[in-house]
């Protein structure tokens, strides 16, 4: 096998992990065995380099990195960016870039064998973190936290935007790395809202006085994603954090005994069945890019996800769309935490424990982390990264608008763990939720189911326990 | 000369035997092995042997059993439809057309209808998922939605969910229904080629005699065709068991969060997925698998028992 990347084999390779995958699962060594034979050999196991203030992880000359970046919403094409800032640094040291949609399908199997050096865990076939961290099966990326920027100033750690090493941060250690700075809420085309003498709501009452003259206007007021029940659970998790307050959400993700029951969360469940039940949604049944057309199109005033949106709908915004973003609704005069935004850093990337070139696959995030990888990032994709200011020479008013979110948000960012920790409950909470918006659930229904299997998973003695305490 | 011969039959055939060993026996034999332990798919500390606990926890894990009813419901539905309307075509195009001069035939055009059913089989399972989303989307966007609602049969604001719709009908959601008619119509045409071949082989004379003996369509039918294709039918019947015991990827690609809502289109290969991938139970999916692998066996095996019969010659 030649050192050199090699597409076809690539390929042939993926078709072959993925037909051993589906098949039954059961090939896994077999699998790992040819992935050894197609991907890295021996002398590409660099060990180190010399380490210095330019390389602190002794990256070694002559070495590869394997990069596996997820081709979803945000594209590949920053990753590229990356490549060019990496080698600059490093002419010496080959970075191979694969991208690909199926993360779980291509690199599980070669987990345990040789995994690829550095891997974006993200998309709809993500591999669970929880399982990764627990069975070490990625490395802790504390060093890259203490190692100094890019730009040879101050540490990595000090130049990352609140939340993100937080929710990196498994059983007290940094496991993963979340590139993206996603801020999600209500989204509106601020032309159209201009036009017809809209303003945008603040709280669910603002919005079930609105919804009537948009109505009116031939519009439904809210279209939602029916596939897949994560995009109602933010907005839902959202709401109930407002109304219910960080102690709750804290509580709810530790399993503590009743957690479901505290005050607000009925309040903020009740407010979005009622957005089911007056009828405010746009009939009929849409996934996530069905829905946002459907928004784009001007069939609905409202619509709910985070701030890849621009990226990932780019080719079909009509001209003359304000793309805008604006908080989640508060509930009521009662809510505990009404401003706090819900935002935080998403696209994980983790270190294989395995990787042969754990170096390599570390500089490349510094590399990411530089102010100018940040800064291509956000020009690219419309959307932060998790490197403080990326956004700043971005003229965009989409992003523009996200950053006016982030500016008016207290300290505390609205952040959920269960359904990363335990995987029964990130089901089960997917499709409670989908059953609300469907409106074949109440309120009352979605939180007793949510405390049975809380209750369930916290009495399971074969389930790890996860705890958070901020 | 003898033994050349066994050298050149050995020569090609140890190849793709040692490969079938190694890349699906062995994986097999594997699979069996891992589904004693605890082994959980992504690290490489030896995983510990529970014995026979994972197939202990199968009976008693609710989504496993509604996944296996599930299944259950496909295996009894998808034969039974795929077959009758296979053989009900295979009928009318081969035999079924009007007796004259020329001898019993088929159907008027019936060479065109029987490369227009053929035509799902030379699509893959995947490509005919996708097709059928755009058929089923529960929005006006959607090729039945939109053609009811422009005629004015369906409510534009009630639209027909098909794939997302978990309400029961005979007691089985509706989202099994929709997925049923998809598995049957793609099947259809593969098995009513089997069946024409199959009646081919019937001698011309034997539907004559029975013509001249004044019996219609429907008595030579059930008197003479179908006698003679029991061998067929039952080999039918054992590989649309395994098609039924699958159906994964129209699950995987049709339902809400794969195996909803709500867990009402749930089958093994879904729950299986799930223990694997998503919680990080791999013995445990390898009982499932197991599990499975022995259910089909028997399955087939207790099918061709049962319809063995005396063969009849012709």
């Amino acid at each position: 096998m030649s050192d050199s990347p090699d597409t076809s084999s690539e390929l042939s390779r993926r078709h072959v992990l993925r037909a051993a995958a589906a098949a039954g699962l059961l090939a896994t060594p077999v699998v790992g065995a040819l992935a050894g034979c197609a991907g890295s050999s021996p002398s590409t196991r660099s060990g180190s380099g010399a380490k210095s203030a330019d390389n602190p992880f002794g990256v070694a000359d002559g070495s590869k990195v394997n990069v596996v970046v997820f081709d979803g919403g945000l594209g590949t094409e920053y990753a590229e960016k990356d490549k060019g800032i990496f080698t600059t640094k490093h002419p010496k040291v080959t970075v191979n870039l694969g991208k690909t949609q199926k993360i779980k399908t291509e690199e599980q199997p070669k987990f345990s064998t040789t995994p690829s050096d550095l891997i974006n865990n993200s998309g709809a076939d993500a591999m669970a973190t929880d399982v990764l961290v627990n069975d070490g099966a990625i490395v802790d990326l504390t060093d890259l936290l203490d190692a100094t920027t890019w730009e040879g100033s101050g540490t990595v750690r000090d130049s990352l935007l609140p939340g993100t090493i937080n929710d990196g941060t498994y059983n007290g250690k940094f496991y993963t790395l979340k590139y993206a700075y996603t801020v999600w809420g209500m989204w509106y085309d601020a032309a159209l809202f201009e036009k017809n003498g809209w303003t945008a709501p603040k709280t669910f009452d603002d919005f079930f006085a609105l919804a009537p003259k948009i109505k009116a206007a031939n519009m439904a007021p809210f279209v939602v994603d029916n596939k897949h029940g994560y995009y109602p659970r933010w907005h839902i998790l959202a709401t109930i954090w407002k109304s219910a307050g960080k102690q709750a959400a804290i509580d709810i993700d530790n399993l503590k005994p009743g957690a479901w029951k505290a005050d607000g969360v009925l309040a903020a469940v009740s407010a979005m069945e009622k957005i089911v039940k007056d009828k405010l949604i746009l009939p009929g049944f849409y996934d996530h890019t069905q829905s946002q057309q459907a928004h784009l199109d001007h069939k609905a005033a409202f619509i709910q996800l985070g701030t890849w949106y621009k990226n990932e709908m780019a080719k079909t915004i009509p001209s003359g769309f304000k793309l805008t973003l604006s908080d989640y609704w508060s509930v009521s005069s009662a809510d505990k935490a009404p401003n706090d935004v819900f935002a935080g850093a998403g696209e994980d990337w983790v270190v294989p424990a395995k990787a042969p070139n754990k170096e390599g696959a570390k500089e490349f995030l510094r590399a990411m982390l530089s102010v100018d990888g940040a800064g291509q990032f956000a020009s690219l994709t419309a959307s932060l990264s998790s490197r403080k200011g990326s956004g700043d020479k971005v003229s965009d008013e989409t992003l523009a608008s996200a950053n006016a979110v982030m500016k008016s948000a207290p300290k505390d960012l609205i952040s959920w763990r269960f359904p990363d920790y335990y995987a029964d409950f990130d089901k089960e909470s997917q499709n409670q939720c989908e059953e609300l918006m469907a409106g074949r659930l109440t309120a009352q229904g979605l939180i007793d189911k949510m405390q049975a299997m809380a209750d369930k998973i916290a009495g399971d003695s074969s389930i790890k326990k996860q705890t958070r305490t901020s | 000369m003898r033994h050349g011969k066994a050298r050149f039959v050995i020569g090609f055939l140890s190849i793709p035997l040692i490969v079938y060993v190694y890349y699906v026996i062995w994986p097999f034999a594997q699979a069996a092995g891992y589904s004693w332990t605890d082994w959980d798919g992504y690290s490489d500390k030896p995983p510990a042997l529970v014995g026979l606990d994972n197939y202990a926890r199968l009976f008693k894990d609710e989504l496993f059993k509604t996944a296996f009813w599930h299944n259950v419901f496909f295996l009894v539905t998808v034969p039974l439809f795929t077959i009758t309307l296979a053989l009900f075509f295979a009928f009318l195009l081969n035999v079924g057309g009007r007796g004259n001069r020329a001898g019993v035939q088929g159907i008027w055009g019936s060479g065109l209808y029987k490369i227009i059913f053929f035509f799902p089989q030379v699509l893959s399972l995947a490509v005919i998922a996708v097709m059928w989303q755009q058929i089923y989307a529960g929005n006006p966007q959607g090729l039945i939605n939109g053609v009811l609602m422009k005629i004015g049969l369906v409510d534009p604001n009630n639209p027909l969910q098909f794939t997302a719709d978990p309400q029961p009908f005979l007691g089985v959601p509706a989202v099994l229904w929709w997925l049923l008619l998809i598995a049957v119509w793609g099947g259809v045409g593969f098995y009513m080629v089997l069946f024409s071949a199959a009646m081919q082989s019937i001698p011309r004379d034997i539907y004559e005699a029975a013509l001249l003996d004044g019996a219609g369509p429907v008595t030579s039918f059930l008197r003479v065709t179908l006698p003679l294709l029991r061998d067929t039918v039952s080999v039918a019947w054992v590989y649309l068991g395994f098609i039924a015991l699958d159906m994964y990827a129209l699950v995987y690609v049709m339902t809400p969060s794969q195996g909803g809502p709500n867990h009402t289109s749930e089958i093994f290969a879904s729950v299986l997925n799930f223990t694997a991938f998503n919680k990080g139970q791999f013995g445990y999916a390898c009982a499932m698998g197991v599990a499975l692998a022995i259910f089909a066996l028997l399955l087939a095996a207790a099918q061709l028992r049962f319809t063995r019969r005396e063969r009849i010659e012709y």
